[in-house]
Order: structure tokens, then C-alpha cells, then sequence
């Protein structure tokens, strides 16, 4: 809707028009304006400033110092400690998004095809729980199961299996699957429950079997879902702190603790900057390969 | 006298290439039901939405009783609107969006109780004054637009599409309650549709429009026996097209050389379209006698035959190669025909019309 | 919502299904439980039971450091919710109100990147804009800054959704009934929106109580959130006055969680009549 307040007696002629359009501009403008310079200021521009000190000299006690440059962080990333990192960092958050995916899609499925309103609901309510609760307090959960006296470890000493998993890489790897597990279910429940079922039937009466419906039709109709649900384990995975922190100790550094320990213990600010951007970067190719070899496979 | 609404000239683009409503110029009389018809996209809703002051126009000039207003933001304008959504807010009940605009003019409290009380009444939705939107029906949502739109005695209410989400019982009950309304408050109905029926039935009289362009104005009985061109009478109704040449005044040579009686005034040469209506054809024995000489009369070829309970439906071929269509009441004495017979159809000379475009 | 059509299965396939989703129900909830239990449990070592004991909530009460971050966390939530919720509101209505402003598409992008962005990138570019580039100290306000600048986006997604899902017409009619614009936005467009106003200050709320990654680079020294102090017990030792400040934490996401249930029952018996 534009329009031209108080001109009351006068045509209209195109330039009044592209006037009233200016003013309407002007207004979202003006709405939008708090917002933008906030994330201007304390968004966009920290953004470009992280890149720039990414190739800042690193002063005696490990902050950047403008004015000399220097590639020296930037080829650190080819070392292979800080290669053993990165690599095991994606590898970690593609396997719990591969996992999250295998456990939260069948899961999802079952919620979302209850046949009663309430049942849908009320299940949908306890994955909403976990979801919304504590992270940290959630993964601290898993700490105390983990460790010497924990139930887990009673379970697997007395049947043989497994020992003490604090600290090791199936502690980090159980925490980030549990962890991040709803936020998989959600966006994969929300597809589900949408989709048209007339489908699904007239995939059956076209003579598909029950698993060639689901593959034919099902599948490919909850695809939003599944891109939504990936990039949304996938990101934070990717950059996980608390979890390898509290369930991996110093054996299982992924990006996220060697990050903050650049900035803390390590005193290396130019490098943490560094490793930041790479991280950010990692995420966007991901992601968009992702979103494009989505539209081609499934 | 002033007109209720002047449009003169006027035009809306949408950007650079998009023309929706191009140099439309039209007056609506006071009191007057007036139907905008034509397809989706005409830009017939456009039309509404600049009156309604929702949308402003690129060029020219919109008054109300003398009053220009093509540039006045739409709460300071005496119109109201029934939008085709509805649009009644669902976070108020029936009473307060009835109340709203009173509330926004400062009427005063007990003016506005009255005014509402009678407004619902007169829709008849008594007794639902407390209800939210979404416990109504769709006609009682319909009613209750209505009612908050009439309530401030607007001097034109502008109709969107209004009856097109009901279904076609409700439909047609509620065309004969507007109509009844309108007839009661007396004020200038503007009445946007896309159903050719539903502005024959209802309207004074109706603009047809196409691609931006208002084709012709007139009552339902010119829209419909006297179109202007090929659209308007295929748009409006069910018709035949026969090409032809127009050799003098109100004569026209069919393609396989017969004449036809048909108003035309066409100058000698040029190639028309008669336009034909199914049910002004009448069917003959060939060789009958007994016809009217106003008639015109061409031999034709049963090539198909439809029953519809009231009608009867027949395909027939003339002489010239077209088919046409002809619709039969179907009274006790109607002469059944099986289709391959030859037979002689006849048209009064009024009946065609020669088309130019 | 309606009851499923079409999904008939055999029931071997349904009882799979059920099996194991309540399999990962236990997954999700066995874990959060026994960290409960052990709350009230009258031994220092947490897995070992030694009968029912309020002790660690007492413990926990007169910890003044832990009340502090308590204290410290409300505050730094509540103001950064409020900021946040106003801001993203804004940005949602000149996102799907406005068609076209000067640098709405940049703007657009700009919105979106908090949201994908890795927390520790966040954090350590916010760290070092705070402490390189401005002339600012950290403090519990740079804690603030930084959940504004985070939740924002989250709030202007909710809200520009919950518009993009309102038909137009309803402020029109509004403006036909002789409301001006402001009129019209205090009548009709925000109690229309209200649900997901309030659904993005809950997770505004949410974000903000349970970040950790961002305030650890950001906060200023002595001024610690709950989350990030806790952590820093938790690494030094597990006592069972953890699982007490945890179970205290579960209780606040639960009424959380039931109060955005609330708003979005709410919403949806008075929501819009875009389908009508």
C-alpha cells in the first residue's frame, strides 16, 4: 500500500506516485534502522575486524598488534597438529549429523504419524522439552553417567563390553548425538506432519509398495525438513565447546576448545582469529553444498 | 448532477512493465449498482483498491461526489470496503469490528451502540454479537463485513469479490439479500466480480474489463445482446462466432457466400464476426415453409446432440463449415432431432451482430 | 490439526516404530533424570546413592558466588531480552511490510548471519571489537551487547514469519475504517503478531540463559553468568550441589517451555484467518 498523506485535492501523475513510493521506502527505512546499526556495529563490523586480524602480528602477550602483517597464521593452519583438529572437528560433525539423522528421521516419523491429535502432541511436547532445556546441564548429565561411578560405566564393567568413556572420543561423540538429537527431530517432525497423505495413498493405489511409497514420496516431501534439521546439527557441531570440553578433557580438542584456548591459555589472539574465520568459512561451503546437492539427490 | 464516482483517466502501472489498470474513465451514478466484471487480472480489483484510496494511482483522477481523492489515504475517504477475505479482525468480536470505524471517528458511545445494534440487525446476526470471527460460518462472516462497512454510512461501498468463498446456494441467497440492502441504505454499490452471471443478475449496470482496459459500460441487457466485441460477448454468456464480410448496411456475407440480415454497421469490405446466441437459434425441417420472413435462414447438419433436462443442446455445421451451437428449451412440443439430419436453421435479423474486433 | 489419513502401515512396522521411539525418548530422558535423583543425594560422590538430603539445595542457596551468577544471569536475560525482542520486532515488520528501502537486501543477509554463524566465532570477534577496536571494558554489559546481537536475528525470523502469515487486508480494513498507521498497528497488527512477538522473546530468553560460549569471551572479570560458572565447577569437580544448580536450570527451561506452549495454543484458536 503507498499512498500520499494530506494532499487531498490534487490528480495523481506519476510523479506524485514515485514520491508517495519514495516516503513508503523511507518509513521501513526508519523501522528498520535501530536494528541495522545495531548489527552493524556489533555484528557486521567485529566480522570484517576478525578477518583483518587474522593477518595481524602477535604482540608478548598474545594480542593482536595492528600494523604489521604477517601470512604466518594463515599457513599455521596447514600444520598437522591444527590439521588433526579441523579434521576430526568435521568429521565429528558430519558423523553426528549422519547419526542424528538416522535416529531422529524414523523417530519423526512415528511422532508425526500418530493418528490422534493429542498423542502427536504430547509427544511432540517431550521432544519440545529437551530441546528448550539447558544445554549445558544436558551434557553434564552425561558426565556423571560417564565417569567412574556412573551408570553407564557400572553397565559396561559388568557386562564386559566397555569401561570408563569419560574423556575419550565416544564420550564427545554420544554427548554431541544426544546433545543436538532434537534439534534434528524438530524441523524433520514439522515436514512430516505437513505433508499431504493423499500422496502417500495414490503412490499406493498406483500399485507402490509400502517402502517404494515412503522412498518415492515420503522421503523426498520431508526433504525441507531434512536440509533444515542438517544445518542445524551440522553448525553448532561443527563449532562445539562444552561438549568436547566436559566430556573429552585436553585428548579430544575439536575447533571450538582450540579456539578459546587461543584466546585464553594459548595467547595467540591472530591465530584464534584466524581458526575462527575457517570455521565460519567450512560452515558456509558446507551449507551450500548442501542446499545444492540436496536439490539434486533427493 | 455529480456522479457518485468520477474516474477520469486514470492509470495504474506497477513497476515498469506491469499495466493493470489502463486509462480507465467512468462515472457512477448515485444509487446505482454498479458490477466491474472481467477475468482474473483485469484489473478490476485495482480499480476498486484506488477508489478505496488502498491503492494510488500512477495517472489521473478519482472523485466522489465532486470531491478529488485520487491521492487521499483510504481512513480519510467516505467509502467503505467488504474485502473478499473478509478481513474481520479474529482478534475481535462480531460487536467490536462492527464498532471499529465508529471507534475511530470519535462517534459517541451510545450513537455507536445504537448505530452497531441496528447495523447487526439489519444483516441479521442478532444474538452473535459476542462471537470471535472463527466461530461463524462464512456467510455470517460475510454478513458481519457487511454490517462494519454499512455502519458508518459510507456515500459508495466497495465490494470485492465478496461471494466468491461461499458456495452456490449461499451464493445465490446472499446476491438477493445484497440486492435487498442496497436497495434499503440506497447508496452506490461497487460490486467487483469475475462471475458473468452474478453481475447480470445484480447490477444497474456493469463495465467489462480486460487486460486494464474497461471494453464497455452499459446495463445487463446491452453488455449482453449488444456486446462490443468479441470478448465481451464471449466473456458474457454462451455465443457462436460466424466470420463474415460486411457488403451493405446491416448485411453480412457468410464465408460460403450466403447473405444474413444482422445489425452491422461495418463499411462494405471489411471482415466481421457475427455474433450469435445458442438460444436465438431456432431448428426447421429443411425446405419448411412456415418461417418468418424477419428470420434468416441457413442449411445446417445435426452433428451433435446434448440433453440437459431444461435444454436441449445441438451441434450443427452450416453450409459455410462452422460449427455452431443451439439451445432449445425443452417444452412438451419441441421436435427431437437425430444427429446426421439435414435440416434449415433459422435467426431473426436482430439476433446477429456483426463484430468488428 | 487432524487425525493422519494415509498412514496405515503393517503392524510389525508400527511396532518398530514405537519400540524405538520410545527407546529415544528414553535416551533423551533417563540421562536428565538420574541427574535429578542425584541431587537429593546425601553422598559427595555423585552415582552413589546415600538416601534423600536437601543438603545441596541449601549448599547451593548460601553460595553467594553461585547466587551472584544467578543473579547476574536474570539480569543479563531479562535486558537483553527486552532489547532484542524490540529490535528484531522492528526489523520484522520493515522486512515484510516494506517492499523496498534502502539496503533491504543487505539487510536481509545481515539478519540471518547470527543465526548460522558458529558461536566461537561470535565470541571471538566480539572479544576482540571490545577490547581492540572500542574503547570498552568488559563487563556484564559487554555480556549484554553480545546476546543482543545474537538474538535479534532470532526474533526478527519469528516475527517476520508470523507477518508473512497475516493477510494484508486485515490492516487494510482497518485503514478503510478510518484508523491511521499507527492506529491500525496498535489495533490490528500487533495484537495479530503478539504470539510470535512473545514466541521470540521466549527464545531470546532461552538463548541468552543458556549461552556459554559467547559470554566466556566476553565477560569481564568477578562478573560470571550461571552457565559459564557452573561450567567452570564442573570442570574442577562433579559435586552433587552441580546437579542441584542443574536441576534448578531444568525447572526454569520447563516453565519456559510451557509458557511458549501457552502463547501457541493461543495463537492458534485466535490466530490469522489467512485460509478463511
Amino acid at each position: 500500500m503507498t499512498m500520499l498523506d494530506d494532499r487531498p485535492s490534487e490528480e495523481a501523475n506519476p510523479e506524485l506516485e514515485k514520491k508517495a513510493e519514495r516516503a513508503e521506502g523511507w518509513r521501513g527505512f526508519f523501522i528498520a534502522l535501530p536494528t541495522y546499526a545495531y548489527l552493524v556495529v556489533f555484528f557486521v563490523l567485529p566480522l570484517l575486524i576478525i578477518v583483518v586480524f587474522s593477518f595481524a602480528e602477535r604482540s608478548r602477550t598474545g594480542k593482536p598488534v595492528l600494523g604489521e602483517w604477517t601470512l604466518e597464521w594463515w599457513i599455521k593452519l596447514g600444520e598437522p597438529l591444527v590439521r588433526t583438529v579441523a579434521i576430526r572437528s568435521v568429521w565429528l560433525a558430519f558423523l553426528n549429523t549422519a547419526i542424528c539423522l538416522l535416529i531422529g528421521y524414523p523417530f519423526a516419523y512415528w511422532i508425526a504419524t500418530r493418528k490422534s491429535a493429542i498423542t502427536r502432541n504430547f509427544l511432540l511436547v517431550l521432544v519440545l522439552i529437551p530441546f528448550w532445556s539447558n544445554f549445558l546441564v544436558r551434557t553434564y548429565a552425561w558426565r556423571t553417567l560417564l565417569d567412574s561411578n556412573g551408570l553407564i560405566t557400572k553397565v559396561g564393567e559388568w557386562t564386559g563390553l566397555w569401561g570408563k568413556m569419560l574423556f575419550t572420543e565416544p564420550a564427545v561423540f554420544l554427548g554431541l548425538v544426544y546433545g543436538y538429537l532434537p534439534f534434528m527431530v524438530l524441523p524433520l517432525y514439522a515436514a512430516i506432519e505437513h505433508l499431504d497423505w493423499n500422496l502417500v495413498e495414490a503412490a499406493r493405489d498406483l500399485y507402490a509398495g509400502a517402502w517404494k511409497a515412503f522412498r518415492k514420496v515420503t522421503l523426498p516431501l520431508s526433504k525441507p525438513g531434512i536440509i533444515a534439521g542438517s544445518i542445524l546439527v551440522f553448525i553448532p557441531s561443527l563449532g562445539a565447546y562444552v561438549t568436547p570440553d566436559l566430556l573429552g578433557g585436553a585428548k579430544t580438542t575439536l575447533l571450538g576448545n582450540y579456539i578459546v584456548t587461543q584466546f585464553k591459555s594459548g595467547r595467540n589472539w591472530p591465530f584464534g582469529a584466524t581458526l575462527s574465520v575457517t570455521i565460519l568459512a567450512v560452515m558456509m561451503v558446507a551449507t551450500i553444498i548442501y542446499f545444492r546437492k540436496g536439490g539434486k539427490t533427493l | 448532477m455529480t456522479a457518485a464516482v468520477g474516474i477520469r483517466e486514470v492509470t495504474k502501472r506497477f513497476g515498469t512493465d506491469v499495466t493493470a489498470v489502463d486509462n480507465v474513465s467512468l462515472d457512477i451514478v448515485d444509487g446505482e449498482f454498479f458490477s466491474l466484471l472481467g477475468p482474473s487480472g483485469c484489473g478490476k480489483t485495482t480499480m476498486l483498491r484506488m477508489i478505496a484510496g488502498l491503492e494510488f494511482p500512477t495517472e489521473g483522477s478519482i472523485q466522489i461526489f465532486g470531491e478529488e481523492l485520487a491521492l487521499r489515504p483510504p481512513n480519510k475517504r467516505p467509502v467503505n470496503t467488504v474485502f473478499q477475505s473478509y478481513a474481520l479482525f479474529p482478534h475481535m468480536t462480531v460487536e467490536k469490528n462492527v464498532a471499529f470505524g465508529l471507534e475511530m471517528r470519535k462517534v459517541g458511545k451510545a450513537e455507536t451502540t445504537e448505530r452497531v445494534a441496528r447495523a447487526i440487525e439489519a444483516v441479521h446476526m442478532k444474538g452473535m454479537e459476542k462471537r470471535k470471527p472463527n466461530q461463524l460460518s462464512g456467510g455470517q462472516q460475510q454478513r458481519v463485513a457487511l454490517a462494519r462497512a454499512l455502519v458508518n454510512r459510507p456515500k459508495v461501498l466497495l465490494l470485492d469479490e465478496p461471494l466468491g468463498a461461499l458456495d452456490l446456494k449461499l451464493r445465490q441467497a446472499m446476491q438477493i439479500e445484497l440486492k435487498d440492502i442496497q436497495a434499503e441504505v440506497g447508496i452506490t454499490f461497487i460490486y467487483v466480480t469475475h462471475d458473468q452471471e452474478e453481475a447480470l443478475t445484480m447490477s444497474n449496470r456493469i463495465g467489462v474489463m480486460q487486460d486494464g482496459e474497461l471494453l464497455q459500460v452499459g446495463t445487463p441487457e446491452e453488455i449482453y445482446e449488444r456486446p462490443v466485441n468479441r470478448f465481451v460477448a464471449e466473456f458474457i454468456g454462451e455465443t457462436n462466432f460466424v466470420d463474415g464480410t460486411a457488403t451493405e448496411e446491416d448485411r453480412v456475407r457468410l464465408t460460403d457466400g450466403t447473405v444474413v440480415h444482422a445489425i452491422s454497421d461495418a463499411p462494405t469490405g471489411t471482415d466481421v464476426t457475427l455474433t450469435l446466441r445458442p438460444e436465438k437459434i431456432q431448428i426447421h425441417t429443411r425446405g419448411a415453409t412456415d418461417i418468418n420472413p424477419e428470420r434468416n435462414q441457413i442449411s445446417a447438419t445435426i452433428t451433435r446432440q446434448l440433453y440437459y433436462g431444461e435444454s436441449l443442446y445441438y451441434e450443427l455445421k452450416i453450409s459455410g463449415g462452422e460449427l455452431l451451437d443451439a439451445r432449445l428449451e425443452n417444452i412438451p412440443s419441441l421436435r427431437r432431432w437425430d444427429v446426421g439430419s439435414e435440416v434449415t436453421i433459422s435467426f431473426h435479423r436482430e439476433a446477429a451482430e456483426a463484430l468488428t474486433s | 490439526m487432524s487425525v493422519q489419513q494415509g498412514t496405515a502401515h503393517r503392524p510389525w512396522v508400527d511396532r518398530l516404530l514405537s519400540v524405538s521411539g520410545w527407546l529415544v525418548f528414553a535416551f533423551l530422558y533417563l540421562p536428565i533424570a538420574i541427574l535429578v535423583i542425584y541431587s537429593f543425594s546425601n553422598n559427595r560422590i555423585v552415582g552413589i546413592w546415600g538416601g534423600f538430603t536437601w543438603r545441596w539445595y541449601d549448599r547451593m542457596i548460601h553460595n553467594p558466588e553461585m547466587m551472584g551468577a544467578l543473579w547476574n544471569s536474570a539480569k543479563v536475560a531479562l535486558i537483553s531480552t527486552i532489547f532484542a525482542t524490540v529490535l528484531g520486532t522492528m526489523a520484522g515488520i520493515a522486512l515484510d511490510r516494506y517492499r523496498k528501502w534502502l539496503g533491504k537486501q543487505a539487510f536481509d543477509v545481515i539478519m540471518y548471519l547470527p543465526v548460522i554463524i558458529p558461536e566461537v566465532t561470535m565470541g571471538a570477534m566480539l572479544l576482540i571489537w571490545f577490547t581492540q577496536v572500542l574503547p570498552i571494558s568488559l563487563s556484564i554489559w559487554t555480556i549484554v551487547l553480545g546476546h543482543i546481537a545474537f538474538s535479534t536475528s532470532f526474533v526478527a525470523i519469528i516475527v517476520r514469519a508470523r507477518l508473512a502469515n497475516l493477510d494484508d487486508s486485515l490492516e487494510e480494513a482497518a485503514m478503510d475504517l478510518y484508523a491511521n498507521r499507527w492506529t491500525t498497528f496498535r489495533r490490528v497488527t500487533l495484537p495479530l503478531i503478539m504470539p510470535g512477538v512473545m514466541g521470540g522473546a521466549l527464545l531470546a530468553l532461552t538463548l541468552s540463559l543458556d549461552d556459554v560460549i559467547i559470554t566466556e569471551f566476553v565477560q569481564g572479570p568477578g562478573a560470571s553468568l550461571l552457565p559459564v560458572y557452573v561450567f567452570g565447577l564442573i570442570k574442577k569437580q562433579v559435586t552433587p550441589e552441580i546437579n542441584a544448580v542443574s536441576t534448578l536450570m531444568l525447572a526454569v527451561s520447563m516453565v519456559l517451555v510451557f509458557i511458549s506452549l501457552g502463547f501457541q495454543a493461543r495463537s492458534k484458536s485466535g490466530g490469522s484467518n489467512k485460509e478463511a
